[in-house]
């Protein structure tokens, strides 16, 4: 089966139901995407398909044939993903930073449809993704600042 | 008093913060090109080129002038491969940006914690334990550089001074780089008592440095235990007991081997693991083995036999661990008495990063790869299950994604090595949700009775606290658990701030055998600090004081303390009113990390939900090293500490546990996520540890808040389920 991840084109021979986590992980060797839970219950997995965030622990392989597939290790190459990028290290947002693939992943997808998002988009957008570092406050600065607003004072207070 | 906020960040900061990921941090580069364990190699140098000069274990400086700082902490968020860094830094006179950090071995002769004599990170230890070793690591090599250039020069090493990584003669105008003198320098006896520098002159430490982890974890190149990838390397994933000291009684290994990709089925009695290509076969593997297990004899446990059993022993009088006064016959003699029984139940860790550890096991040696926060021990159980001298081990450690105390047991070690034995070749094995959920070493389930006396004007006369529960460092640290007493389960009730007259403390140990417990952020303290803060919340409501103004007249004796409680107060608007339904509620904390801190959580409550709306945090902790770290301390103990707090319990049924992801045990979300406002207090005293105190602090003054809104006190935690009850 062909996949095209990251621009490029991978053919893997897998079962057809087994989830794209384990394909990029184990198959692929993309280690970016975490596990986290195996049932789309933590957004550690987040990937994005056709520019849209996308659980990838539950995400059967075989439904991906003609789809772009976008991971962290590629994120950074669209707009949206390097202004969050930029902003997560501007505020220093990750701690153990398991979860913030899937936090950058979530993050991202949202800028890209919606440029100036809302508390409400970003509560949305954002609250399938656990970090239990308890970064939520530096994300939700990060995203602010991504979408182009004034610094708040935003780390963290 | 607070620390300076809204620090912007520079286009030149962003870009030295990038040069450092690019140029320096090594972390997890070797797992593409490992080098196996020999004998004698365990501990040696790195990979890549020689060092030219290794003046201690922390610090090694090449000819190309690249400092690398050899951390012997596990970094797990917390911040602490920045925070050393800096210490070594501040002292060697140069920028973090000429920095590497590197993990240090496994190795509990060389990296030893000197809180408890062998490596380890946890307990709130690392920047309290390292801040002295690691500074005087950066003097030394700059004294000896400094030395070797001198000499050179033949002028007198007071005459020179250093500067980002160059050493200058002023009065003739010579420099040279660290990387240049740095083979003389080798060549020089390694000087005793080298000065450290006037706090006065720091330029590093106490400033918001950027973290140099951040780069490699917005793009998925940060290296975590469960990354590891080697050549020929198996994936498999296990199933134990569900029931402690339960046994495998009939699996269908031949289903599990029918599935594609599956290679081996590898049954060890308590643990069944399938051993496969990729997670995916391993996983399926497992589920088709239908395993049917003999539950042993606590196949019939549950959480009301275990708080049953606690009861009874709070029944009888405890070890002492603090005897002021006469509590006892102060109370009895009080014109008014309060008691009060507390409890709170088993918590799971339930860090991010499922457990995971690979190994590889030979007839020569065998290397482990994992995160760890005992990382001496995870090589010590690897040569211990392999029968393996120490010397042919080597355990190669990795970022953690979250520890909060899990992987402080390096049972998952023991595990993945008894299973490596098995395999030939290496072998990953990775743990599900499920399996890290129901197998976690658990917060143990405290019962606490508690009493207090007051006297005829309202005035504290005496009080008591009887704690009931597991032994951490019976199993842990054995000998630290001395006379009946466990130093981290009286934690916070011993460090006694208020200034009562008597007061009594005793610790009655209970044990049971369907439990493994373990350290959970803040353990002792976390709960501790529950009762204790509710409790006298309590009693000022039955004295009819204000929660503050209570703690107030009790802190007379404790000037950081009073400090604190009153940064919060003002910060947080005590005492100004607030719409129906949202209430305000206090707590403070002191232990053994030698840290203060206040909280006020504000809180709504709609029917049995609590809304956190906003926390305010006033923390001194002595002198800081990174500020910013300690912020995003206190912000992320207290989210920790929330979903503890109104959600988290663990209960057993028929000997299992009954929760098992994130679907049942629930955690905080964004949207749940209230507004944090913390306040850091400049202090030149010594630093006192960060990683706990958030989350010790939270419960009782969410708790409080809960009481301020509805009168209804909570003694049991969650907070939620107390208010269904």
């Amino acid at each position: 089966m062909k996949l095209s991840i990251n621009g490029r084109t991978h053919t893997v021979d897998v079962p057809d139901d087994m989830p794209l986590l384990w394909v990029l992980r184990d198959v692929i060797g993309l280690t970016g995407t975490k596990f986290g839970c195996g049932m789309a219950a933590c957004g550690a997995c987040t990937v994005h398909i056709d520019g849209v965030a996308t659980r990838s622990c539950v995400l059967p392989v075989s439904t991906l044939a003609g789809k772009q597939i976008t991971t962290i290790e590629a994120v950074g190459d669209t707009p949206a993903g390097e202004k969050i990028q930029a902003a997560w290290i501007a505020l220093d947002v990750p701690q153990c930073g398991y979860c913030q693939s899937g936090q950058i992943m979530s993050a991202s997808a949202l800028l890209d449809r919606t440029a100036h998002p809302t508390d409400a988009d970003i509560d949305s957008a954002m609250s399938g993704n656990i970090c239990r570092c308890g970064t939520y406050g530096r994300i939700r600065a990060a995203i602010k600042q991504a979408a182009g607003e004034a610094p708040l004072a935003a780390k963290g207070a | 008093m607070t620390s300076a906020d809204g620090d912007r960040v520079s286009r030149r900061d962003f870009v030295v913060v990038l040069a450092a990921a690019g140029g320096g941090l090594l972390l997890g580069c070797r797992a593409d090109r490992p080098r196996l364990a020999t004998a004698g190699a365990a501990t040696s140098g790195p990979a890549g080129s020689p060092p030219a000069f290794a003046p201690s274990a922390f610090v090694r400086i090449g000819t190309d002038g690249v400092v690398t700082v050899i951390l012997p902490q596990a970094e797990m968020g917390q911040g602490v491969y920045t925070a050393l860094p800096m210490l070594v830094a501040e002292e060697l006179e140069i920028g973090l940006d000429q920095v590497r950090v590197e993990h240090a071995p496994g190795d509990d002769r060389v990296y030893a914690n000197a809180a408890v004599g062998f490596q380890m990170t946890g307990g709130s230890t690392s920047v309290r334990i390292f801040h002295e070793p690691m500074r005087r690591a950066g003097a030394v090599a700059r004294t000896m550089l400094v030395a070797a250039a001198a000499e050179s020069w033949g002028v007198d090493a007071s005459s020179c001074r250093t500067e980002k990584g160059t050493i200058l003669h002023p009065p003739t105008g010579r420099h040279v780089t660290y990387g240049e003198v740095a083979e003389r320098a080798a060549k020089l006896r390694v000087p005793e008592n080298v000065p450290l520098k006037d706090p006065k002159n720091f330029k590093l430490i106490g400033t918001p440095a950027k973290r140099l982890d951040t780069p490699s974890k917005v793009n998925g190149t940060a290296q975590f235990g469960i990354d590891v990838r080697l050549p020929g390397m198996k994936i498999a994933t296990v199933a134990a007991s569900p029931v402690q000291g339960g046994k495998v009684a009939a699996l269908e290994e031949a289903k599990a081997m029918a599935i594609k990709g599956v290679r081996q089925v590898i049954n060890l009695g308590d643990v069944v693991a399938v051993v496969a290509d990729h997670m995916w076969a391993a996983k399926q593997g497992l589920a088709a083995l239908a395993i049917r297990w003999d539950d042993g004899p606590n196949g019939a446990t549950s959480t009301a036999d275990m708080a049953q059993r606690l009861a009874e022993a709070s029944l009888k009088p405890g070890a002492v661990a603090r005897n002021q006064g006469d509590a006892p016959a102060a109370i009895a003699r009080a014109a008014r008495k309060l008691e009060a029984i507390y409890q709170v139940p088993c918590l799971a860790h339930a860090a991010m990063e499922p457990l995971s550890c690979t190994v590889h096991v030979r007839k020569d040696g065998c290397d482990v790869w994992a995160g760890c926060q005992v990382q001496g021990r995870a090589r010590g159980t690897a040569a211990e299950v392999t029968g393996l001298p120490l010397e042919q081990v080597a355990f190669h450690n990795y970022l953690l994604g979250g520890g909060f105390g899990r992987r402080l047991e390096q049972d998952y070690v023991t595990q993945a090595v008894r299973i490596g034995k098995q395999v030939d070749g290496p072998v990953k094995v990775v743990w599900t949700r499920e399996e890290d959920v129901q197998h976690d070493v658990y917060r143990p389930y405290y019962y606490d009775r508690v009493a207090a006396g007051l006297d005829a004007r309202g005035k504290l006369v005496g009080c008591t606290h009887r704690i009931v529960g597991s032994s951490l460092f019976a199993h842990f640290l054995p000998p630290a658990f001395k006379n009946g007493l466990d130093p981290d389960a009286v934690d916070r009730s011993v460090q006694f701030l208020y200034d009562v007259p008597a007061v009594h403390i005793e610790y009655v140990r209970h044990e049971e055998p369907a439990l493994r417990t373990g350290w959970w952020r803040g353990v002792g303290v976390t709960h501790n600090c529950f009762v204790i803060e509710s409790f006298f919340d309590e009693v000022a409501a039955a004295c009819g004081q204000d929660p503050v103004a209570f703690r107030r007249s009790l802190l007379g004796k404790s000037p950081r303390g009073l400090a604190v409680l009153d940064i919060a107060a003002e910060k947080a608007d005590w005492g100004k009113p607030l719409p129906a339904g949202q209430g305000r509620g206090v707590a403070v904390m002191y232990s053994g990390w030698d840290t203060y801190m206040a909280q006020i959580a504000e809180v709504e409550v709609v029917g049995s939900e609590v809304r956190v709306r906003r926390v305010v945090c006033a923390v001194d902790c002595g002198m800081m090293v990174n500020p910013d770290t300690v912020k995003a301390q206190v912000e992320g103990g207290i989210v920790f500490g929330i979903s503890g707090a109104l959600w988290g319990e663990i209960t057993f049924k028929n000997g299992r546990v009954e929760q098992s992801n994130f679907h049942d045990y629930r955690v905080l979300l964004m949207n749940e996520m209230p507004q944090i406002d913390v306040y850091l207090v400049r202090s030149s005293e010594k630093p006192g540890g960060m990683g706990e105190p958030g989350t010790a602090t939270i419960a009782p003054a969410l708790a409080n808040a809960v009481f301020a809104v509805t009168g209804k006190r909570i003694r049991q935690l969650p907070i939620e389920k107390a208010l269904t009850a």
